[in-house]
C-alpha cells in the first residue's frame, strides 16, 4: 500500500524552482532516501510533505491525506526530525520527550508509557535527567529522532540525520535507523552516498529540484554501469548536466 | 492541554537560564537599592521610594521583551519551532504559549520589587496590589515587542536590539532616572510620543491612589499595546508560513 504519493509536486521561490514536478510513490514500511548535492531540493520536498511549506502546485497524499487539504490529519501521522537538532536545550531529555507527548495530547498514563518505551529503545535512560543542551551532537540527534517517534507516526522524516556527526556517532545512529526499518515508513535525506546505500530500500537522486533516477542502490549502479554507488551517483548527476 | 504543555516548556526555558534570573530580578533590585542610597544622601524627589518603585517595575518589563525575543529566536534557529510546526499545535497555541508563562514572571518581578521597596520604607497600602495588577496589561506591550523581535531577528540581533537598545530606551525615555522637563525640547516630545513614560506615570498614579491621573497615560499604553500585539501576531504568523 502507498504511504506517500506525490503528484506533480512543485515549489517555486520567485525565479527559482526548488522542486520541479515531483512524481513519486513510496510504499508503506519502506526506507526511502532522497539523495542529492546541496540545493537539490531534498529538504524542500520534506518540508512540503510535512506541511511546513505549501506547494506552489501539485499535491501529495500521505496515507490518503492531502498535504494541501488535510494538513491536520497529515500532522497526526507524521514525525519529523529536522536537519538541526531541534531540542529544547534547558529541558532534560525526559522533559523533551514529555513535551512531544504533551503537544500530541497524550494522557498522563500514555505519556509515561511512551517516555519509558522510547528511553529504552534509544538507550536514553543513562542521560534521562541531563539537560538536552549539554548533550553531545550524537546524543542530541538520537534524542531528536526519539522525539519524532514519540507520537507513533506512520511516516518518519529524517532530514540529514547524521550531518556533522563523527564516525562512531554516525554508526550508532545507523543502527538506530536500521532498527526502525519495516516498522514505519521512513523518508531520509542525505548527501552521504554510503549512508543512502547502507540504509535504503530505494533511493531517489535529485538535482535542481528534479528526480533524476530512482531505484535500489544495485539498480542505480547497474543503470550507471559502475561498481561503486558513489560513481553511479556522480555519473547520474553529471549525465543530467550534459 | 497542548497549550499548557507548551507554556510549561516556555516557563522552564526562561526560569532555568541563570542570566534571565540575574537580569530580570537582580538588576531591578540593585537599581532600587542604589537609587535609594543616592536619595538618602542627596535627596531627589524623583528617587523617593513612592516614585522610584513604579518606574523600576516598568523598567524591569524591558527584560521580559528580551526573554521572549531570545527564546523565540533560539527556537527558530535551533529548528525546534520547525519540529513543533509539524505537530497538532495551532498558531494560537504558539502565541499564547509564549506570552502566558511570562505573565506570572512579570507579577513575581513586580511583587519582589515592592517587597524590597516596603523594606526600604514604602508604606504598605492596598494601592500596591493595584499597581501590581496594572503592571499586567502594561507588560503585554513589552511581551508583544519580544514576540515581534523574536519573529524577525536572530539571536545575536535580539541581544543587541532588545538587550541593549530597548533597555536603554526604556530607561532614558521613561522619566525614571531623570525628570524629562530638565531636558525638554525634542527629547521630551519624543519621550511623550512613546509609551514608556506613560507606563511609569500610570503606575505612579495607581500607587498614589490618584486614579484620575491615570488618564491620558492609560490610553497611550493601551494604544501602543494593541498595535504591538497586532503587529507581533502578524509577524509571528508570517515567520510560521515562511518555514
Amino acid at each position: 500500500m502507498e504511504a506517500i504519493k506525490t503528484i506533480g509536486l512543485m515549489k517555486k521561490y520567485k525565479d527559482l524552482t526548488a522542486v520541479d514536478s515531483l512524481d513519486l510513490v513510496v510504499e508503506q514500511g519502506e526506507l526511502f532516501s532522497l539523495l542529492g548535492v546541496n540545493g537539490a531540493g531534498k529538504t524542500t520536498t520534506i518540508k512540503m510533505l510535512s506541511c511546513l511549506t505549501k506547494p506552489s502546485s501539485g499535491d501529495a497524499k500521505l496515507l490518503g491525506n492531502s498535504i494541501v487539504q488535510d494538513t491536520a490529519q497529515v500532522k497526526n501521522i507524521i514525525g519529523v526530525s529536522p536537519q538541526e537538532t531541534a531540542v529544547a536545550p534547558n529541558l532534560t531529555v525526559k522533559e523533551n520527550l514529555e513535551l512531544m507527548c504533551g503537544v500530541h495530547g497524550f494522557s498522563k498514563e500514555k505519556r509515561k508509557v511512551k517516555t519509558t518505551e522510547l528511553s529504552e529503545q534509544f538507550d536514553l535512560n543513562q542521560i534521562l535527567n541531563k539537560k538536552a543542551g549539554k548533550l553531545s551532537g550524537g546524543w542530541q540527534r538520537r534524542l531528536s529522532i526519539a522525539m519524532a517517534l514519540i507520537s507513533e507516526p506512520k511516516i518518519l522524516f529524517l532530514d540529514e540525520p547524521t550531518l556533522g556527526l563523527d564516525v562512531l556517532a554516525r554508526s550508532d545512529l545507523w543502527d538506530t535507523i536500521r532498527s526502525l526499518k519495516g516498522k514505519i515508513t521512513i523518508i531520509l535525506t542525505t548527501h552521504y552516498m554510503e549512508e543512502a546505500e547502507a540504509l535504503s530500500d530505494r533511493i531517489g537522486i535529485m538535482r535542481d529540484g528534479k528526480l533524476l533516477a530512482l531505484g535500489t542502490a544495485h539498480e542505480l549502479k547497474e543503470k550507471a554501469g559502475t561498481d561503486k554507488f558513489e560513481d553511479a551517483f556522480v555519473a547520474i548527476v553529471k549525465g543530467a548536466l550534459r | 492541554m497542548r497549550l499548557l504543555t507548551f507554556s510549561g516548556r516556555t516557563a522552564k526555558e526562561i526560569l532555568r537560564d541563570p542570566l534571565n534570573l540575574g537580569f530580570g530580578l537582580g538588576f531591578p533590585l540593585i537599581l532600587i537599592f542604589l537609587l535609594s542610597a543616592i536619595q538618602a544622601n542627596v535627596p531627589v524627589s524623583l528617587f523617593e521610594i513612592e516614585s522610584l518603585t513604579p518606574g523600576i517595575t516598568v523598567f524591569g518589563l524591558s527584560f521580559m521583551t528580551l526573554f521572549a525575543a531570545t527564546l523565540i529566536a533560539k527556537d527558530r534557529e535551533s529548528a525546534l519551532l520547525q519540529r513543533l510546526y509539524t505537530t497538532p499545535l495551532t498558531a494560537l497555541d504558539f502565541i499564547f504559549g509564549y506570552v502566558l508563562p511570562i505573565l506570572p514572571i512579570v507579577v513575581a518581578q513586580s511583587v519582589i520589587c515592592y517587597v524590597v521597596a516596603i523594606l526600604l520604607g514604602l508604606p504598605v497600602t492596598v494601592t500596591i496590589v493595584y499597581a501590581v495588577l496594572f503592571i499586567i496589561p502594561i507588560s503585554l506591550f513589552f511581551i508583544a515587542l519580544g514576540l515581534l523581535c523574536g519573529s524577525v531577528f536572530g539571536v545575536k540581533q535580539v541581544g543587541g536590539i532588545c538587550g541593549a537598545l530597548l533597555t536603554n530606551l526604556t530607561a532614558w525615555l521613561s522619566g525614571v532616572w531623570f525628570d524629562l522637563n530638565l531636558v525638554g525640547g525634542a527629547f521630551k516630545k519624543i519621550a511623550n510620543a512613546l509609551p514608556f513614560v506613560h507606563a511609569v506615570e500610570l503606575e505612579r498614579a495607581v500607587l498614589k491612589g490618584n486614579y484620575a491621573d491615570i488618564f491620558p497615560h492609560i490610553y497611550w499604553v493601551l494604544g501602543y499595546t494593541i498595535v504591538a500585539v497586532i503587529v507581533a501576531v502578524l509577524l509571528f504568523l508570517r515567520q510560521m508560513k515562511r518555514q
